[in-house]
C-alpha cells in the first residue's frame, strides 16, 4: 500500500500575475492600516508561513513528513535571540537569567554569538547543518515513510528537553525574551517594526519564488518521481539520496530563517517554539492550505493563525478541539487543501 | 555505585515494561497496515483515566483488578470506532493517518483536560501492591528495594507478551492476522476478511495500550497529556524492533529501556533522551529494517 500518484497541476499561468501584485501590494501597505499588535501578529504568521513553503517541498512533492521541522525554527529563532540577548545586556557581563541563575562566566558557546554576523550566519548554517547530518545519516539507509516522521519528531523532543533541563544556560521553559535593540536599531520603535516587516515579506516572497521555481524545474520533476516511485527512479540510475537531502537542508533553512524572523516578531523564543507541538502545528498550516501549492502554504498559514487567535481568545479551551477536527477534516476531506479546492473549482466548466 | 546501577536497571526493566505494553499495540498496527497512530498514547491515557474509575468506584483492592479488564475492553472498543471512523479510510495514504491521528490525540487530550481537569489524578494502590519486595537486602542500607508495584508491572508485561504470542501462534485469528500482515493480496485471495482483520488488529493494539495505562497509572498520576510521555519511546521501540516480530518488539523495548536507564547513571533526563534516539539513528546505520527482519521477496515491503 503506497502513495497514489497524484498529478501535479504546476501553478503556470493558474496564478494570474495580478493576484500575486494585489498579494504582495496588500501586504506592504499593511504598516499603514495595522495598529502595532497586529501588524507583529501579521509578522509572525508571515514568518510561520516562511517556513511552511519548506515543508511543500520536502513533504508535498518530496514525500518526506519531518514532525521536526520546530527544531530547525527553534536554532534559528534560538541562534538570532542569543545574539539580542548578549546585544541588550546593557554593558552587564551576562545575561539577566544567568545571573538568577548564579552563573558567573558566559559560557563559551555563547561568545561568538556576540557578533551579529556569526548570529545572523548561524541562523542559516546551524538548521542547515543539523538537518545535513540527520538528513544523510536517515536518507542513506533509505529511512523515508513513517521512520523518518517519527525520528524527525523524536529530536525535536530531545531538543526540546535539552533547553528545558539547561534552564542556566538556555533560559529554560521562558526561553529567550526582553530584546532590546539589534544591528543599532531599537526594536520597539515603529520605524523598526516597519523596516521588519518589509524585511519579512520580501524574505517570504523570495523563498515563495525560489519553492516554486523549484518545484517547476527538473529538481521538483525528480522529487516527484521519488516520491512516488522510488524503486522506478533507483532502476533508472538515479541515487535518491541528494535529491532528498537538498530538499530536507532547503526546509530546515526556511524554518530557521522563519524562526529567526517570528522571534523578532514576537519578541521572545522559547521551547513552545520549537516542541512537537509546534512542529505538528506546522504540517497542519501546510496541509489546510493545500500541500502541494506554495501560495496554498502561505494562505494556510495565514488563514489558520488568525482564525487560531480569534478562536482562542474568545474560546481558549475550543481551540484544541477545532484544531484537531482540523486535522481530521483537511485529511479526510480536502487531501489537498484549499487550493486543491481552488483548482477544482476552476476547472470545472 | 553497585546498588545505584541495579536499581537503574530495576528502572530502565519497569519502565521498558510500559514501553512494550505501549509499543506492541503499535507494532501489530504498524506491521499489518504501515499505520502509525498518533493516538496511541490516548488509548494509554484511557486506559489510565479508567483505572482511576474503576478504583475510585470499587475501592483499591478489587478496583485495580477489575480496572484491567475495564481498561482494556475500554480502551479496544474505543479504537474500533477510531478505525471505523477514521484509520479505515485512510489505508491507502499512512503519512495521512498520522496527521489524522494527532488530530484526534488533540481531541482526546482537551477532552480528558474538560473531564477530569489539567492536573493529574492518582490511583489509590491496595495494600499489596504498595509495599517493597526485598527489605531485608535495603535493612543494611546498601541493598535494594523492589517496588511490588513495579514487580506487578514486570509482571503482567511479561503475560501479555507470553499470551499474545501463544494468541498469534494458536488462534484462527492469530494465523488471519500473520497472513494479512505477510500479503494482505494473497490472504485476501484465500478468503481471510482483510476488513475485518485490520479491525480485529486495531482493537487489539488499542486494548493492549489500555492495559498499559493501567500500569503506568500504578507509577504515577494520570494526567491528559501522560500518553505523550510515554508513546515517543514506544515508536522508538517498533522501529527499532522491526517489522513484524513479537520478539524484535520485545528485545528492542528491552535495549532502550537500559540505555536510558544506564545513561542515567552518567548524565541526566535530558540528555539520556537524546543518547537514546542517538542510539536507534546509529542502530539503524547498521540495521536500517531493525532488530528482527523479516526476510521477503518483495521489492516494496
Amino acid at each position: 500500500m503506497r502513495e497514489p500518484a497524484r498529478l501535479f497541476v504546476p501553478e503556470h499561468g493558474g496564478m494570474p500575475r495580478a493576484a500575486i501584485l494585489v498579494g504582495a501590494g496588500a501586504l506592504a501597505l499593511m504598516p499603514a492600516v495595522l495598529g502595532p499588535y497586529d501588524l507583529a501578529l501579521l509578522g509572525r504568521f508571515l514568518s510561520l508561513a516562511i517556513a511552511a513553503l519548506g515543508l511543500v517541498l520536502l513533504w508535498g512533492h518530496g514525500g518526506l513528513l519531518s514532525l521536526g521541522q520546530g527544531l530547525f525554527f527553534g536554532l534559528g529563532g534560538y541562534a538570532l535571540a542569543m545574539h539580542l540577548k548578549l546585544a541588550g545586556t546593557d554593558g552587564a557581563a551576562l545575561p539577566d537569567f544567568m545571573v538568577w541563575s548564579g552563573l558567573e562566566r558566559l559560557p563559551w558557546w555563547w561568545r561568538p554569538f556576540e557578533s551579529p554576523v556569526f548570529a545572523l550566519a548561524a541562523v542559516v548554517v546551524l538548521p542547515a547543518l543539523v538537518a545535513l547530518l540527520l538528513g544523510w545519516s536517515l536518507l542513506r539507509r533509505r529511512v523515508t515513510g513513517p521512520y523518518f516522521a517519527i525520528l524527525t519528531q523524536a529530536l525535536a523532543l530531545a531538543f526540546v528537553t535539552l533547553i528545558i533541563g539547561r534552564q542556566a544556560v538556555t533560559g529554560g521553559f521562558n526561553g529567550l525574551t526582553d530584546f532590546r535593540t539589534f544591528l543599532g536599531v531599537d526594536l520597539p520603535t515603529r520605524e523598526a517594526r516597519t523596516a521588519l516587516h518589509f524585511v519579512t515579506v520580501l524574505l517570504l516572497l523570495a523563498a515563495w519564488l525560489a519553492v516554486r521555481h523549484a518545484l517547476q524545474s527538473r529538481y521538483g520533476l525528480a522529487l516527484r518521481a521519488l516520491r512516488d516511485g522510488e524503486n522506478r527512479m533507483r532502476f533508472l540510475g538515479y541515487d535518491p539520496l541528494p535529491w532528498r537531502l537538498a530538499a530536507f537542508v532547503a526546509a530546515a533553512v526556511l524554518a530557521g530563517v522563519g524562526g529567526a524572523l517570528h522571534t523578532l516578531h514576537a519578541g521572545v523564543i522559547s521551547p513552545a517554539q520549537a516542541g512537537i507541538i509546534f512542529s505538528i502545528e506546522l504540517v497542519v498550516l501546510v496541509a489546510v492550505g493545500g500541500r502541494l501549492s506554495p501560495t496554498g502554504a502561505i494562505a494556510g498559514a495565514l488563514l489558520v493563525n488568525f482564525a487560531r487567535d480569534r478562536i482562542s481568545s474568545a474560546f481558549p479551551d475550543l481551540w484544541l478541539y477545532v484544531l484537531g477536527g482540523l486535522f481530521i477534516l483537511s485529511v479526510l476531506v480536502l487531501p489537498e487543501g484549499l487550493a486543491g479546492l481552488g483548482q477544482r473549482l476552476r476547472r470545472r466548466p | 555505585m553497585d546498588a545505584l546501577i541495579g536499581a537503574q536497571l530495576f528502572n530502565g526493566l519497569s519502565v521498558a515494561s510500559i514501553n512494550l505494553m505501549a509499543a506492541l499495540g503499535l507494532a501489530l498496527v504498524f506491521g499489518l497496515m504501515r499505520v502509525i497512530n498518533m493516538a496511541h498514547g490516548e488509548f494509554l491515557m484511557l486506559g489510565g483515566y479508567l483505572a482511576f474509575l474503576s478504583t475510585s468506584l470499587l475501592g483499591p483492592a478489587a478496583g485495580v483488578l477489575v480496572s484491567l479488564l475495564v481498561a482494556s475492553v475500554g480502551a479496544a472498543v474505543a479504537g474500533a470506532i477510531v478505525h471505523l471512523l477514521v484509520v479505515r479510510h485512510l489505508l491507502a495514504r499512512p503519512l495521512d493517518t498520522l496527521l489524522a491521528t494527532w488530530g484526534l490525540a488533540l481531541i482526546l487530550q482537551q477532552l480528558a483536560r474538560d473531564l477530569f481537569g489539567p492536573i493529574g489524578v492518582e490511583v489509590a494502590l491496595p495494600a499489596w501492591l504498595s509495599g517493597t519486595a526485598g527489605e531485608s537486602l535495603a535493612a543494611d542500607g546498601d541493598g535494594l528495594a523492589l517496588p511490588a508495584s513495579r514487580l506487578f508491572i514486570l509482571a503482567a508485561a511479561a503475560a501479555v507478551l507470553g499470551v499474545l504470542h501463544l494468541a498469534l501462534r494458536h488462534t484462527r485469528l492469530g494465523l488471519a492476522i500473520r497472513a494479512v500482515s505477510q500479503d494482505r493480496m494473497m490472504a485476501a485471495a484465500l478468503g481471510i476478511d482483510v476488513r475485518r482483520v485490520e479491525l480485529a488488529v486495531f482493537a487489539l493494539g488499542a486494548g493492549l495500550a489500555g492495559l498499559g495505562g493501567v500500569l503506568l497509572a500504578l507509577l504515577g498520576p494520570v494526567t491528559p497529556t501522560v500518553g505523550q510521555a510515554y508513546v515517543v519511546p514506544a515508536f522508538l521501540v517498533v522501529i527499532l524492533g522491526g517489522i513484524g516480530s513479537l520478539g524484535g518488539t520485545a528485545a528492542a523495548a528491552l535495549l532502550l529501556g537500559l540505555v536510558s536507564a544506564l545513561a542515567q547513571v552518567v548524565v541526566d533526563v535530558a540528555i539520556a533522551q537524546l543518547v537514546m534516539l542517538l542510539f536507534v539513528i546509529l542502530f539503524l546505520q547498521l540495521r536500517p529494517e531493525g532488530l528482527v527482519v523479516t526476510r521477503s521477496r518483495a521489492l516494496d515491503a
